[in-house]
């Protein structure tokens, strides 16, 4: 039997902002516990929230960015339930009424472009941290967190399998940071990914039964949670058993899911109007306001490069992983216009410098950047030295200039010079030199690099391989 | 209070002594209004009250004793909500209108007994006991600002603050015969007002004077940017020295007048209907069809209101936490089931159940949407009227251990009271009589939104010409 | 009947309330006749009526996304009952 794999996934996403949802308290992460609290913050008796108005902001700036309609009128919900980390007992949240809906993300899968849908976007407080005691008896609540916003994103089950899901997840988190809304960092949990899936017999129209993971930490354990659950319900159904539907946690660990031992019966949130806050008109106005702050957008931006500066897909796609990544492109590109010569430095150097680090942490400048490629194409030094040149630079930002003089790596293009220690290497390997003659031109290589060494690497490459053949072939 | 104003000024007494005066006689009342009374701070304020009146401070309210519910969070005092699961909370901030009176120089003199959590008309409830009625000690003096009220009436305050959200300023002032107001919802910041019912609370002035209630009511209104709800809009100021009832039409529902009212009451109610006619106002004849279901609309909107608000009393970050809890689940059930009373209880599970699956349609919703219509009943009324008129509460102050088995009965008692905190208008509870056994009568007067001057003003004018305000238990 | 003593515990339950048998029956007589009484509503025709939460018809109360000092750690754990270290201690959840 053959299944459609049938993915929705819902992201919470931190928002950016510097104070909190419904309160003028920090954002900040990692300060001591409790220390970023007010009563509101901390549902004391007889506070009331008062919304952020960036958090809308935010919250607009991606709507139109995926296209969704705004709603014109907002009204926040309580959704009721118990937990220490849930000061009011509640949490402020959108209920019937959302920020925005029917949205999409277009998504790349191999080439090929796919457009999910996204249901809902709509506000909502984070809550406070509850940490386990491992070896006693009690936990500890942190109330830093609660009411920070979130925005909370919620994708048709368009998702066919993890592939997809992956690519989706990616796709958004870029976008979240291109409009400097969220920092998309999934580890510290700014970015955070439940996800439902169900299998149903290929082509038939009714859905099959769904259920829920949560504790998704990173993409890889959303893939391999997906896979396993997947497999899992694949495993169910072949042997004409039955899904459960409920909520599973991804452990990491064992690499499964395991059902979410609750002794109580399923949450009854009895969800009702937020009477403590009014409604929320948005009008063109505003979202216009919103919509001329909107910067190029991911798919956009790489759609442009591609063509302006005639590079393929993946090296595009590469370079627009981030604006900052795509600003330091473009800059480069104005000082010397080579886009693919600047292409291959920053895929190939930038970015096994930068790792996972950040491109505003680089020491090496676009100008920087690019004065070292004029040296190399005014001769003054090869493309190998070029390259330990660079490492010099985004070790210490000291200018291309000044290493290459402080270091005497000018390239060694003097002719006679070269010739003369060509003529040395030559003398001083008289075997290589007949086996050379008697047809191994391979050894050339081994020429070159013996000049190469006499002259601590910065013989001109190009001359050296011509003087050296010269010499031995006359 | 203009009263106690006045003796600074002309007289020359200090505000300390008065003060003092007063913890005194706190200290030994027989009523149980006060929950507690913090002597210290009120004697250091009315130090800085004597400096500020030697510089011919001009505000009003400088050095004045003013009672707060012990439902207002008071910066550095006990703030219990009359509840074992708040018994030993201290806020450290303070409600929005307490910052105003503070700023004006008023001196918090002490916080006033309540139903707990401000729930229930007799403030029989309350941890500390039932507070009982100066007229008679015997009978309650309502609720749920019970205790305010009664210090009010009996001098041991020159005014004070209570909470109204379906009645619980203007029926305890009704049984003590003093003034009440419950002002225009969003005229008056909540922040700070422990929250009963989000969208009908109103934290109101009680006086023993319509102009007394006034200068209170001035001094706490107006937009707080901590309140969401509370409305920046122009406020009109309320002329003290009352205004010319002539050609103001006074609408008089026959629905207020039916059975379940006692007959002294009605009395009563009719005879300052006549005083408002000789004042030159002109009665007209309204109707508000949907008043009969004002109660159930109240009863379903409030508790499930409150059975959120009052999720936060769980034990874990303030307040009574049952000790020898096993787990969590314990903690939580343990700490409610031993700080909550019974009608609070009652209040929270009638709450959550009207918001629970499969009921929320049926109750709350429907109770939203006839809460429409009364909101339209007014409107239309308005139309045809400037004020509408009707008796406080269908009887006078009954005794303390009357109906106590009876939570529905007890609910009906508040017909009258309900349907302006329903549609957010203020109103206003004035004596006007005494029953056949002595005790006060209030006759309620309501406005549209942001009226509130309207029916400060028509009190005064009442309080002119009659003299039932006067009279003292 | 409209609520049996088994719903009457359910709810206790979401409200987290201990009750005991007592106070279940008493409950249940209770709120019977409070729900039978709230059958009133029913008379009433509101096909299409808006329902009101909000009586006055102000909007967007926004505040600038400015920061405010926090409340000093001591406030903030003045009136807790249990706190280490900061944060604020309690019994674990029993798996």
């Amino acid at each position: 039997m053959e299944y459609d794999v049938v993915i929705g996934l819902e992201v919470h996403a931190q928002l950016l902002t510097r104070t909190k949802i419904f309160c003028a308290c920090s954002t900040n992460f990692g300060d001591a516990p409790n220390t970023n609290t007010c009563p509101v913050c901390m549902g004391m008796p007889g506070v009331l929230p008062v919304l952020n108005g960036k958090v809308v902001d935010f919250g607009i700036k991606l709507g139109l960015a995926i296209h969704a309609n705004i709603a014109p009128r907002n009204v926040f919900a309580r959704k009721n339930y118990f937990y220490p980390d849930l000061p009011k007992g509640y949490q402020i949240t959108q209920y019937e009424y959302p920020l925005c809906t029917k949205g999409y993300l277009d998504i790349d899968l191999k080439g090929e472009t796919k457009r999910i849908g996204i249901t809902r976007i709509h506000m909502e407080e984070d809550a406070g941290k509850l940490i386990h005691d491992d070896c006693g008896p009690n936990s500890y609540v942190d109330y830093n967190r609660a009411g920070v916003p979130l925005l909370e994103i919620v994708s048709e089950p368009h998702i066919a399998g993890t592939y997809e899901a992956v690519a989706y997840l990616k796709a958004l988190r870029q976008l979240l940071v291109y409009l400097e809304i969220c920092d998309g960092n999934m580890e510290m949990g700014s970015f955070r990914c439940d996800t439902n899936v169900s299998l149903k017999p290929k082509g038939s129209t009714a859905f099959g039964i769904r259920t829920e993971i949560k504790n998704l930490n990173s993409f890889r354990n959303v893939q391999k949670a997906l896979d396993h659950e997947i497999a899992r319900h694949r495993q169910i159904l072949e042997t004409g058993g039955e899904v459960v539907q409920e909520t599973r946690l991804w452990d990491a660990v064992q690499g499964v899911t395991q059902s979410m031992r609750s002794k109580e019966e399923s949450h009854d949130y009895r969800y009702f109007p937020e009477p403590d806050l009014i409604p929320l008109d948005i009008g063109t106005a505003w979202t216009e306001t919103m919509r001329r702050t909107l910067p190029e957008l991911p798919f956009e931006k790489r759609a442009r490069f591609m063509h302006q500066y005639d590079l393929i897909f993946y090296d595009a796609d590469v370079l627009t992983q981030t604006r900052a990544l795509a600003d330091y492109f473009e800059r480069c590109v104005q000082l010397l216009p080579a886009p693919k010569d600047i292409c291959n430095w920053i895929m190939t150097e930038v970015l096994r410098i930068l790792k996972e680090g950040d491109i505003a942490d680089l020491k090496v400048t676009p100008e920087m950047l690019i004065r070292l490629i004029k040296r190399i194409n005014d001769g003054t030094i090869s493309g190998r030295i070029a390259k330990e040149v660079f490492d010099a630079m985004a070790d210490t930002g000291t200018a291309p200039e000044e290493i290459i003089q402080a270091r005497g790596l000018v390239q060694i293009s003097d002719e006679t010079h070269l010739r003369e220690v060509a003529r040395s290497v030559i003398a001083a390997n008289p075997k290589e030199v007949e086996s050379y003659r008697k047809g191994k031109t391979g050894l050339l290589a081994f020429f070159v690099g013996q000049v190469m060494k006499a002259t601590k690497g910065q013989a001109n490459p190009t001359l050296t391989n011509a003087v050296v053949k010269e010499l031995l072939e006359s | 209070m203009l009263e106690t104003a006045r003796r600074y000024r002309s007289d020359g007494i200090s505000p300390v002594r008065v003060v003092q005066d007063l913890i005194a006689k706190i200290k030994t009342e027989p009523y149980n209004a006060y929950i507690s009374y913090d002597e210290e701070g009120a004697l250091r304020t009315a130090r800085e009250a004597e400096k500020a009146l030697e510089q011919n401070g001009e505000e009003l309210l400088i050095g004045l004793p003013i009672a707060v519910k012990d439902n207002i969070c008071t910066k550095g005092i006990p703030t219990t909500c009359a509840s074992h699961i708040l018994a030993n909370f201290v806020p450290r901030y303070n409600a929005h209108v307490v910052e105003r009176l503070r700023a004006l120089g008023a001196v918090i003199i002490g916080k006033t007994n309540l139903d707990e959590f401000a729930m229930g008309s007799t403030t029989i409830s309350s941890f500390k006991g039932p507070t009982k009625n100066p007229w008679d000690m015997t009978k309650t003096p309502g609720g749920s600002s019970g205790g305010s009220a009664a210090a009010v009436a009996a001098g041991l305050c020159a005014g004070a603050l209570g909470s109204d959200t379906g009645g619980s300023v203007r029926m305890p002032a009704s049984f003590c015969g003093i003034t009440g107001l419950k002002p225009t919802y969003g005229s008056v910041s909540r922040f700070g007002l422990v929250a009963f019912a989000s969208s009908l609370d109103q934290i109101g002035p009680m006086a023993r004077t319509a102009h007394d209630a006034a200068i209170l009511y001035d001094a706490i209104k107006g937009h707080d940017p901590k309140d969401s709800t509370s409305v920046a809009r122009g406020y009109r100021h309320t002329p003290l020295d009352g205004i010319d009832l002539k050609g103001v039409r006074i609408g008089v529902p026959q629905v207020f007048f039916g059975a379940g009212l006692a007959h002294d009451v009605e009395r009563a109610v009719r005879y300052g209907q006549k005083v408002f006619e000789e004042l030159g106002a002109r009665i007209v004849a309204v109707d508000l069809p949907h008043i009969p279901y004002g109660v159930a609309v109240y009863y379903i909107i409030c508790t499930a209101e409150a059975s959120s608000n009052l999720a936060r009393y769980d034990g874990v970050r303030y307040g009574m936490r049952a000790s020898g809890a096993k787990d969590l689940l314990d903690l939580y059930l343990e700490t409610r089931a031993a700080g909550f009373n019974t009608e609070v209880k009652r209040r929270i599970m009638l709450g959550t159940y009207v918001l629970s699956a499969g009921y929320y349609d049926q109750y709350y919703r429907k109770a939203s949407q006839v809460r429409t219509l009364i909101v339209k009943d007014f409107a239309r009324v308005f139309e045809d009227c400037d004020i509408i008129l009707g008796p406080t509460t269908p009887c006078t102050a009954f005794g303390l251990t009357d109906m106590i088995d009876d939570p529905l009965s007890i609910y009906l008692l508040d017909i009258y009271t309900i349907p302006a905190n329903l549609a957010g208008i203020p109103a206003l509870s004035i004596p006007c009589g005494f029953g056949d056994t002595g005790l006060p009568i209030g006759m309620q007067l309501m406005a549209p939104a942001f009226r509130d001057d309207l029916l400060l003003s028509a009190g005064i004018a009442f309080q002119d010409v009659t003299n039932f305000h006067r009279v003292k238990p | 009947m409209k609520i049996t003593a088994s719903e009457v515990e359910h709810v206790a339950r979401l409200a987290r309330l201990n009750l005991d048998a007592q106070e279940i029956a008493r409950f249940q007589r209770e709120l019977n006749s409070i729900l039978d009484y709230m059958d009133l509503l029913n008379e009433v025709d509101t096909v299409g009526v808006e329902p009101t939460v909000h009586t006055q018809s102000i909007s967007n109360a926004l505040r600038q996304d400015e920061l405010q000092p926090s409340q000093d750690l001591r406030d903030a754990l003045a009136n807790a009952p249990r706190q280490k270290d900061g944060s604020i201690v309690v019994p674990k959840v029993l798996e």
